[in-house]
């Protein structure tokens, strides 16, 4: 059962991009280009760590405990959407000047913070806080050969629930149908009366908070090291390929972020097979296999030309109701 | 007829700067009638509707609404007062549905269920006779399609008074028919209609009444039953204004530029040039008369080579007789060819003959221009490309509508602007500045170009210096044909007579000058020779010294007589 066992470890590792590129997607979705995920990610590491920090070894509730650190997350990254936001919207600055300077904002101030905090602190707070009863079994688990599945917990689940709500916001209800026609044609929305503005800020906010959620869960869930938020912003970048290779449509980030994980974990995992000989020259060129995918489907899907599966239209324009 | 004022407008005054849309509009439209608001292009006639429909706000005056006074400052204030506007560029999201577009941005109580919209839509469709499939996207759908979205956009916002934007403008004739039949089955269930547009036999099919602006003011409402159409345009274009333009008799008019049956399509597909042929000659001024949208831009595209056209011809007459070969455009294969072709004679009168003649003796006696054209060479400009027909020796400049779109770089000095024109000339890896300097130094001077200095980027200069900075360079370039297209638009007075001496002037050096204008006025002051488009076909060639205002504003907006009727 190692491959079942690999995809489920690449699902648990992929949960990082679902939520990278649930946000991003319903950022897109109301033509705002946030390039500055990686920072917020980053942001958002630091910001639940943060808190952590303080609370990790009191006495309070660990459940409040988890809850207080993904709020305090969300919270920090979506600061972030808000200074975005004012930039792009208000200010009407370049979308990727404004996201790129975002990054390197983000990921400068999030090293900077983590270095400062204590990691024994903030990655105090048990394990099992995070996970499900089930997924604790643990002899249960290796019997079946299945040691991966202790790491599916409460924000594994939570980035598929996420996910799929974004899906259903989206394309099913009445906001998300002003949300796609804001990020289509902000003048045709504006001309039926939606708040052209406040969509794209609420958008921003919520898909930067969201974001964010990502680097928090990958530093204290998945990895549980002090080293990890060093890899975050690579995987910000990824989660932006990631909305490309998932058409725009959150639920399916959750199949993109699973064959994303099996193509990156596979470049440590293939080294490990002994038939195939690998140097440690190859794994550079094997962790390319994310971006070399995606650059295929986007080529695919720009050959295909289906207008459903094209970014929003507007996407990276700034709107100017004077404008004509 | 005894009937309820829906909408009242009185008054009504609007500017842009110092440019006055409307001044001092009244205007009434009743409950259960289909009025049309009928005037030349720039009247004001979408400028006072948009005040109706929330886009714009009147400067000045009332408008009432059941006899009631309100202020309309949003769209949204418009629908709440059952207004409903039209647009001619369709407000849709592409990729959305029909029903989706519809519903999109109203707040509706209880859950969205896109069937439930979906079957309302369909419903008012019937009612009023349109076919639409609600769930068909939006690019897949006709143009007229997409017009019918629209008009069920605002039903099913609940407005009793539809405003439409020159509704037939892309409409074939058999789906203005079709529209014409909805409008009529919504004015018999009490809807009040106003319909803008420009084409007399529209405003007598389907209106009751017709309201005619020019310039920005209101001539008069009367009713459609009571008038026709010779009174109509009287009252659209007015009464001819002289204008003191020197124009010269064209000396020794030769054809220049013969254009034969050109065919085009825009990117919908709709054919926007129906078999267009004339003949621009040489040291005359051709004039283009037209509603805007009639295929101007395009003509003028397809001749410079901007615009595909797969029918026709476009053959320049280039004026060669007796002039000496040379390599410049010709490379030493195409003489060669040419020669075995007879085309050629020396200064004598000798015809030439290369057989037997070494490569080094031919290139000399060309390069010392000692061969001559025997006649003028033709050469087609079809599906070239505008490099191609520069290639071919042609020299043909084009003042766009688009200045600063694709005439000159916004962003660029007037410097680099004129070398846009003559980069490619220079033979090493740099460019030469000192040519272009000089040359920019040159229009500054000699056209009063108002601009701080030659590095000012051209987009901070006004319109008219903008304008005669294109003008400059291209008619630098000592073009053989010149294309200009409404070159005066947004000038001020002076300015505008600028132009029109630079463009006689160039008539008189023997270009021949083709010149897309809207002001009736200038054209018949201007031109030679008037030629009139409508919806992509000419319509008549006049003489521009004894065509009147009248006949001009006829051949713009009558149609073929066929289509419209026989349907009916």
């Amino acid at each position: 059962m190692g491959w079942l066992n690999f995809i489920i470890e690449s699902l648990a590792f992929g949960a990082t991009f679902i939520y990278g590129s649930t946000g991003e997607i319903i950022t897109e979705k109301s033509g705002n280009l946030n390039l500055g995920i990686p920072g917020i990610m980053c942001m958002g590491g630091a910001g639940g760590c943060l808190v952590l920090n303080y609370i990790g070894k009191s006495n309070m509730n660990p459940i409040l405990i988890v809850l207080l650190g993904i709020l305090c997350s969300f919270a920090a990254s979506a600061v972030m959407g808000v200074i975005y936001s004012f930039m792009t919207v208000t200010l009407r600055c370049n979308q990727n000047v404004t996201g790129l300077a975002m990054t390197t904002f983000g990921v400068g101030l999030a090293w900077t913070i983590m270095a400062k905090l204590q990691q024994t602190k903030y990655l105090n707070t048990p394990k099992k806080y995070y996970r499900f009863p089930f997924s604790q079994n643990v002899t249960k688990w290796q019997e079946m050969g299945l040691d991966s599945m202790q790491k599916l917990g409460v924000m594994f689940f939570l980035a598929i629930i996420i996910a799929v709500l974004a899906s259903f916001l989206l394309y099913r209800t009445k906001v998300g149908l002003n949300l796609r026609a804001v990020g289509e044609n902000p003048a045709t929305a504006d001309a039926v009366g939606i708040n052209v503005t406040r969509y794209k800020y609420i958008a921003t906010c919520i898909g930067s908070g969201i974001a964010g959620l990502g680097g928090f869960y990958y530093i204290i869930d998945f990895s549980g090291s002090g080293e990890a938020y060093k890899s975050l912003e690579a995987y910000g970048w990824l989660s932006i390929a990631l909305v490309i290779f998932a058409l725009w449509r959150p639920h399916l980030t959750i199949v993109g972020s699973t064959v994303f994980g099996i193509l990156f974990s596979c470049s440590s995992y293939i080294t490990n097979i002994s038939w195939i000989r690998t140097t440690m020259a190859t794994k550079p060129l094997l962790r390319m296999l994310p971006y070399i995918v995606t650059i295929i489907v986007l080529v695919v899907t720009s050959i295909r030309n289906k207008k459903e599966n094209q970014p929003p239209a507007s996407l990276g324009l700034s709107y100017f109701r004077e404008d004509r | 007829m005894e009937k309820n004022v829906a909408i009242q407008m009185k008054n009504i005054s609007k500017a842009f700067g110092s440019k006055v849309a409307n001044s001092h509009v009244d205007l009434t439209v009743c409950r259960g009638e289909i009025l049309a608001v009928l005037g030349e292009n720039g009247c004001g006639k979408t400028s006072l509707m948009n005040m109706l429909a929330g886009i714009y706000f009147p400067d000045e005056g009332q408008i009432f609404v059941d006899g009631k006074e309100v202020v309309i400052a949003s769209p949204k204030d418009a629908f709440d007062h059952k207004i409903g506007m039209i647009h001619q560029h369709f407000k849709l999201v592409d990729i959305f549905t029909a029903a989706e577009n519809i519903v999109l941005g109203i707040d509706e109580e209880g859950r969205y269920n896109i069937n439930d919209v979906n079957s309302r839509v369909s419903a008012i469709a019937d009612k009023y006779g349109f076919h639409i499939d609600p769930k068909k996207k939006i690019y897949d759908m006709s143009v007229s399609e997409k017009q019918t979205v629209e008009i069920i956009k605002v039903l099913y916002r609940g407005a009793d008074i539809l405003i439409l934007d020159e509704p037939t403008a892309v409409l074939t004739p058999q789906e203005t028919t079709r529209l014409f039949a909805v409008l009529r089955a919504m004015k018999a269930d009490g809807k009040s209609i106003i319909i803008i547009t420009h084409k007399l036999h529209e405003v007598l099919s389907i209106s009751d009444r017709v309201a005619v602006l020019r310039a920005g003011t209101h001539i008069a409402t009367v009713d459609t039953a009571s008038t026709n159409e010779s009174e109509l345009t009287e009252m659209m274009v007015g009464k001819k204004v002289v204008l003191n333009i020197d124009r010269a008799e064209p000396k020794n008019p030769e054809p220049r530029l013969v254009v034969k049956n050109i065919r085009s399509v825009d990117e919908d597909g709709n054919e926007v040039l129906k078999g267009i042929s004339f003949t621009a000659n040489a040291g005359e001024i051709l004039g283009i008369a037209g509603i805007a949208g009639s295929g101007q831009r395009e003509l003028l595209e397809t001749i410079a080579g901007l615009h595909p056209s797969n029918v026709g011809d476009v053959i320049f007459h280039s004026p060669k007789k007796n002039k000496p070969v040379s390599y410049f455009h010709k490379s030493y294969e195409k003489v060669l060819e040419l020669s075995k072709e007879n085309k050629f004679h020396y200064e004598n009168g000798e015809r030439v003959d290369f057989t037997g003649m070494r490569r080094k003796d031919i290139k000399k006696l060309v390069n010392d221009e000692k061969v001559l054209f025997d006649e003028d060479e033709l050469i087609d400009l079809r599906d070239k490309t505008p490099l191609q027909i520069r290639e071919l020796g042609v020299r043909l400049s084009f003042v766009p509508e688009d200045r600063l779109g694709m005439g000159l770089v916004g962003n660029m000095d007037i410097t680099d602007n004129m070398m846009l024109r003559s980069y490619r000339k220079g033979d090493s890896i740099f460019v030469n500045r000192q040519k272009p300097k000089a040359l920019a130094e040159d229009i500054v001077s000699s056209l009063e170009v108002s601009t701080p200095g030659l590095s000012t980027p051209v987009r901070k200069l006004s319109g008219g210096n903008v304008q005669k900075v294109l003008v400059g360079r291209e008619i630098a370039l000592s073009p053989k044909v010149l294309m200009a297209a409404y070159p005066v638009r947004g000038l001020d007075i002076n300015s505008s007579y600028l132009i029109y001496n630079l463009l006689n002037k160039q008539k008189e050096n023997g270009v021949a000058v083709i010149f897309v204008g809207e002001d009736l006025d200038v054209l018949l002051g201007l031109c030679d020779r008037i030629m009139v488009l409508n919806s992509g076909k000419i319509t008549g060639i006049l003489d521009g010294r004894t065509a009147t205002k009248e006949e001009i504003g006829f051949l713009m907006t009558k149609t073929d007589g066929m289509g419209e009727e026989k349907h009916e």
